[in-house]
């Protein structure tokens, strides 16, 4: 007897959990052969705002763990991803990847999850610095994590832009919302199970699907995204989000990468995402500069 | 204004009617449902923040966080033009004379929690003393705990007996009866404990310290609501409800405002009837009505901390 396929609601994800669109509304993304492939939330840009309250809920903690723990969290992340392989692979495949790209985008993924893993607890050395400066003072630069990121993720790829977007912006300790490709949701939504189950603090990652002409607006309006990652090559909407960005002095990236070549592996990504903070701290002159005390 | 005093003909306590928890969960339910929009959603948030008892009740108050809580009172938000004061100010009794001072002829009101708050584990004389220090220090109004102990024990008589002694000895400051629902176990409990307060002579019914979670949720609010209206239909006397603990978004007290509206009528709707007892309450509310001026939502980062 023939079966009848169970399909899965790809909702949102926010603050760790899975609801849908508080608009109600969602849309559905055709395969190569003009079929549906699923139901997808279209979100709102209240759940938007939703997700930014989530975000900064979770960021204070996220962000005064152990740069080793969250390391050991980002790892986690791509023991899940290992273990469900087979079914990013398949969906891949579903939204038109051919099997072989599928594969290799996947392993890129996992790989690359590994990679800012190891970076959480060492970029802090690289990028930091003890300055020189002509008074008693040590002068130290070191690096704090600007807060809540809104990052727009990549359009033409499923998994790997959207890692490689959402990696190193939770590897320094900030938390994000995330749009993902319009034209990709399933893998995005699917990744949000495995942060769901990888001892990520909830509201660390949230994950929107929907029009990103409809939401950029909310992107770079709302005064409490302390910067916005933009990756997704629309220069008009770039355009629009770096004036939209004034309103509270967002910092705002655009990112031309592709994100599928090794060059797009680096810890820039996640110094980006820093804010530098310098302290003065006196040191008492007991004997003066020469003397050898 | 009626004045509420110990009624002499009080009812079986024990008789008290039972509480539908179906029905309240479905009722409340639907109150959320509501959508205010526009100069609706404008005012009602001005009418949130007009009936806020500001509160700060912690060990480690000091008289400098009560000057600041004091001018955070009459200043919300300066870059906002024509926002109303809060309330009241709700501090410990050590703290009132500060308070008073602080807040001058600005005609905010200072609430203080006397009688052992806030487990209210104290002798009779003891609460009857600090509730009259408090009112020398010049509070306004008295945030008093009823025995809950006593009360789950079935001992009626002296948890009326007590709200009564502590009515004589405010004298003019009006009092805010605070039932703890947290730690009464179910919504018959609150009923009954409602009743008891308003026939002992509260002028407020309260839910919670905020100390004890959970604290007023809309079911429990509603319940003493309810029991605000039949004591109205009974006595002809008003009393006035706050919730207390758990309120911190500008959303849930619309929804509360709803509720009001809705079960005790307009009349309800000033902040000599209804109040909100929260600390940050007020700046959600704030972070909502810039939004509506001015189209972004707002960051915390923008609004005063304390």
């Amino acid at each position: 007897m023939a079966r009848l396929e169970v399909l899965k609601t790809y909702k949102l994800y926010i603050g760790g959990q899975f609801p849908r669109s508080e608009s109600g509304r969602y849309y559905t993304p055709l395969d190569q052969a003009g079929n549906p492939i699923a139901n997808v939330s279209l979100s709102s840009k209240k759940d938007l705002k939703n997700a930014v309250v989530a975000a900064r809920k979770a960021f204070g903690a996220w962000s005064e763990r152990a740069p080793f723990n969250r390391g050991q969290i980002c790892y986690r992340i791509a023991e899940m991803l290992e273990g469900r392989k087979a079914q990013f692979i398949d969906e891949l495949i579903k939204q038109g990847y051919d099997q072989t790209q599928a594969e290799a985008e996947v392993h890129l993924a996992i790989d690359r999850c590994v990679y800012y893993a190891g970076w959480c607890d060492k970029y802090q050395q690289i990028f930091s610095a003890v300055n020189p400066v002509a008074s008693p003072h040590i002068n130290f630069s070191t690096l704090v994590p600007m807060g809540v990121v809104g990052v727009i993720a990549p359009q033409n790829n499923g998994l790997i832009g959207l890692i490689s977007t959402i990696l190193p912006c939770i590897c320094g300790g900030n938390s994000c919302v995330v749009l993902a490709s319009e034209k990709f949701p399933l893998t995005a939504i699917t990744f949000a199970e495995v942060l769901a189950t990888s001892d990520l603090p909830a509201g660390v990652v949230n994950v929107l699907t929907g029009s990103e002409d409809e939401l950029v607006d909310g992107f770079h309006s709302h005064m409490d995204i302390n910067a916005v990652v933009y990756a997704n090559g629309h220069t008009e909407n770039a355009t629009m989000l770096a004036k939209g960005a004034a309103v509270n002095v967002k910092r705002l990236f655009v990112y031309d990468t592709d994100f599928s070549d090794e060059s797009a592996e680096n810890p820039y990504l996640i110094a980006d995402l820093q804010e530098v903070k310098t302290t003065w701290h006196p040191i008492e002159q007991v004997g003066g500069a020469t003397s050898s005390y | 204004m009626i004045i509420n005093t110990t009624q002499t003909q009080i009812p079986d306590f024990r008789q008290t009617p039972n509480v539908d928890k179906v029905g309240v969960e479905e009722r409340c339910a639907r109150f959320q449902t509501r959508s205010l929009k526009g100069d609706t959603k404008i005012d009602g948030l001005k009418r949130v923040l007009s009936m806020i008892d500001l509160t700060t009740l912690e060990g480690k108050d000091t008289p400098g966080k009560v000057r600041q809580l004091c001018y955070k009172a009459q200043h919300l938000h300066d870059a906002y033009p024509d926002l109303p004061t809060v309330a009241a100010i709700c501090v410990y009794p050590t703290m009132v004379a500060e308070a008073k001072k602080a807040l001058g002829s600005s005609g905010i009101r200072v609430a203080s929690v006397a009688t052992g708050f806030s487990s209210g584990q104290a002798p009779l004389d003891v609460k009857l003393m600090d509730t009259r220090f408090t009112v020398e220090n010049g509070a306004d109004e008295i945030d008093m705990v009823i025995s809950r102990g006593r009360f789950l024990s079935g001992d009626y008589q002296f948890v009326f007996d007590e709200i009564a002694a502590i009515k004589a000895a405010c004298g003019t400051a009006r009092l805010k009866v605070i039932l703890e629902t947290g730690e009464l176990g179910s919504l018959d409990q609150v009923r009954r404990a409602s009743d008891i307060a308003m026939y002992a002579g509260a002028d407020f019914i309260k839910t919670s310290t905020g100390k004890i979670q959970p604290a007023a949720t809309m079911q429990v609010t509603y319940t003493m609501l309810c029991a605000i209206k039949d004591f109205y239909r009974k006595t002809g006397i008003r009393v006035g409800m706050k919730p207390a603990g758990g309120i911190s978004s500008a959303k849930l007290a619309l929804h509360n405002l709803v509720m009001v509206k809705e079960t005790l009528g307009v009349e309800w709707l000033t902040n000599d009837w209804f109040r909100f007892g929260a600390s940050s309450l007020a700046n959600d509310v704030l972070m909502q009505l810039v939004k509506q001026q001015s189209g972004n939502y707002q960051s915390a980062d923008y609004f005063s901390i304390d």
